[in-house]
């Protein structure tokens, strides 16, 4: 067999003809994030032509800040969900660590840069946790955040006795991401600052650095990447460590968002989370998925509660379209993953 | 040096005609007595092998012969519980992967060893990325994307691997020969003594053997000494200089495509005939 009769056929595979299915699919496997986007403007669209306030200045900071606690946590499960991981116990790594931050610095017991070190710190510490339960005994994501999410819960209730700690009662630091300034009636608090600033900094870890691109080889193909020179379980450790400093960032968050830390704050941040990640077009199965798309999913579920909530509609029918977008989104993934050259 | 070459015919059972000079040299990888057992499996009990410069050593044996076991404790993928491993002479001891790499021995896994997500450049360069020049490269530890990209291209064309153009696609939109062709380009690309090849055609249609064969062949003529695993026996005649033949955890015999036919490599490998020379 000769070269060139290799490239030649080659050459009449290129010629064959994609459908314009084929070329959808092709487009989707290289941008899995092109899908949300879309329905993204879709979703804004709707709802101006159903509400025109909707779209005003105002509308869509409130949207923003809304967004902002689950899209901070989301930046942590896609890192996690990329190493075909899932994390359960995002949304109690953050409230134990907000409650700690709180308590501590409560009516200046404790000066509010220290606590707030302290209580990212722990949760830091609470993601080398998990990584370590799920890289050194070898248990399973699912298992192990499923543990520790009862076992941070149950923490954080135990520690702050159960009671709310109101944010008179905090010093400025811990209140500061609540704080913003207005352009004309479009309102940014710093807190969703600090998200973008999330976003950009992990975004350019995964698509620039080595690391990111060990984190999308170990998620695809575990055993692959190790064979391949890849230090697979100290990524997976890193991502699990990693991630949880992004929880214990939201919790300062969530602190500025809620005006107040509550023990029983944010009880669906884990599925919203997870369920921006999958709608964002990262796929549950690993090594698949883009960063930008996490946001774009955060941004759809909460354009439909607000939206929904703007039109004066009962509250479930969110539940039910979010539903709906998280099977689509997944039967999605299934399809793009059968892509052919 | 004629008591090393009493010694070779003892342990080799022949050295193809024309090239005694290539096995008088030292062998660029040997393994003494490796032993490796999972649990009371006994995997490997106690094998010798020799590789030497600028030959292609076929690895064949029946299934459960302990050959994939066998390369997999050359390369550091897994650790021999005793034995000793000789490369270029100087004794070597690999406890993961990434060590084999370092010393210049690269493989190519049965499995294959690549990710589909990733595209070809990425495969190519994963574990050993460049990072741009200056402080992009050191404080931010940016790779140099567009680099590795273009010498990733290099290195696929040095093998005349013609149908894969664009590196910037996925390896899972690749069909099975252009995966192997980019596992075998990597190694090629990095390999700079030994490159070991686990069944790579066992997947593959016709044309693309052949494909993959000739970068062996090619390989074999840049210097590089390559141990290829195969079942194959119409092509391990075809590309091997010597046989190693592998059979219940030892080694059973070293031929050469000369000196015996397929049948009877085949008879030494399932234990029918002896090999007079090895036996004990």
């Amino acid at each position: 067999m000769s070269a060139t009769e290799v490239s030649s056929a080659s050459a009449e595979f290129a010629r064959r003809q994609h459908s314009p299915v084929q070329r959808l699919q092709h487009q989707l496997h290289g941008k899995p994030w092109l899908s949300p986007l879309f329905l993204l403007l879709v979703a804004f669209l709707a709802f101006y032509i159903a509400t025109p306030t909707f779209l005003t200045a105002s509308s869509m900071g409130i949207l923003f800040q809304q967004t902002a606690v689950v899209a901070a946590l989301a930046v942590g499960q896609t890192l996690v969900i990329l190493t075909a991981g899932i994390d359960l116990s995002v949304g109690a790594i953050m409230v134990l660590s907000m409650m700690v931050m709180a308590t501590l610095a409560r009516d200046d017991g404790m000066p509010g840069i220290v606590a707030l070190l302290i209580g990212v710190a722990l949760a830091t510490g609470a993601g080398l946790l998990n990584g370590l339960l799920v890289t050194r005994i070898n248990l399973p994501p699912f298992i192990v955040t499923l543990g520790t999410l009862s076992i941070f819960t149950a923490i954080a209730l135990l520690y702050s006795g159960g009671s709310s700690i109101q944010a008179d009662r905090l010093p400025d630091t811990l209140n500061f991401l609540g704080e913003g300034f207005g352009i004309g009636e479009f309102r940014i608090t710093w807190g969703i600052v600090v998200v973008i600033l999330l976003y950009a900094v992990i975004g350019f870890v995964l698509s620039q650095t080595a690391w990111g691109r060990y984190v999308y080889a170990v998620g695809d193909d575990a055993e692959s990447a190790r064979l391949s020179g890849v230090p697979s379980m100290r990524i997976l450790l890193g991502v699990y460590t990693v991630a949880g400093l992004i929880y214990g960032i939201a919790a300062w968050i969530l602190i500025g968002r809620a005006g107040a830390a509550t023990p029983n704050a944010a009880p669906d941040a884990n599925l919203a989370s997870i369920t921006a990640v999958v709608i964002g077009g990262t796929s549950l199965f690993g090594g698949r998925g883009r960063i930008i798309g996490t946001l774009i999913g955060a941004l759809i579920v909460q354009t439909f509660a607000f939206g929904l909530s703007q039109l004066g509609v009962d509250q479930q029918w969110r539940y039910l379209a979010t539903g709906v977008l998280v099977i689509v989104a997944v039967a999605i993934d299934q399809w793009i993953r059968k892509v052919k050259a | 040096m004629s008591t090393t070459t009493s010694e070779l015919e003892v342990a080799h059972g022949g050295v193809p005609a024309g090239k005694e000079h290539v096995y008088s040299q030292q062998p660029v990888l040997s393994a003494r007595n490796i032993v490796i057992t999972f649990g009371r499996v006994v995997g490997l009990d106690g094998v010798d092998l020799d590789l030497y410069p600028g030959e292609v050593l076929a690895v064949i044996g029946d299934n459960g012969a302990g050959k994939s076991t066998l390369i997999k404790c050359l390369t550091g993928a897994y650790v021999p519980d005793s034995g000793e491993i000789k490369l270029n002479g100087e004794r070597v001891s690999f406890r993961r992967p990434q060590d084999a790499r370092d010393a210049g021995i690269e493989t190519v896994y049965q499995q294959l060893a690549v990710i589909p997500a990733l595209d070809i450049a990425s495969n190519l360069y994963l574990g050993r990325e460049d990072r741009r020049k200056g402080p992009l490269g050191s404080v931010l530890r940016m790779l140099d994307k567009k680099g590795m990209e273009k010498r990733a291209g290099e290195s696929v064309r040095n093998l005349g691997i013609q149908t894969i153009q664009n590196m910037g696609q996925a390896v899972e939109t690749l069909s099975g020969g252009q995966r192997q062709a980019v596992a075998v380009a990597r190694a090629a690309a990095f390999g700079s003594k030994v490159i070991v090849l686990d069944e790579p055609t066992a997947a593959l249609g016709v044309k693309e053997s052949g494909m993959v064969l000739d970068m062996v062949k090619q390989l074999r003529d840049k210097g590089l000494s390559v141990i290829l695993i195969s079942h194959n026996m119409p092509q391990v005649w075809d590309v091997a200089d010597r046989i190693h033949i592998q059979r219940l955890g030892g080694r059973a015999g070293v031929i050469t495509p000369e000196t015996h036919d397929m049948g009877e490599g085949v008879a030494i490998m399932t234990g029918a005939t002896k090999l007079s020379e090895d036996a004990p």
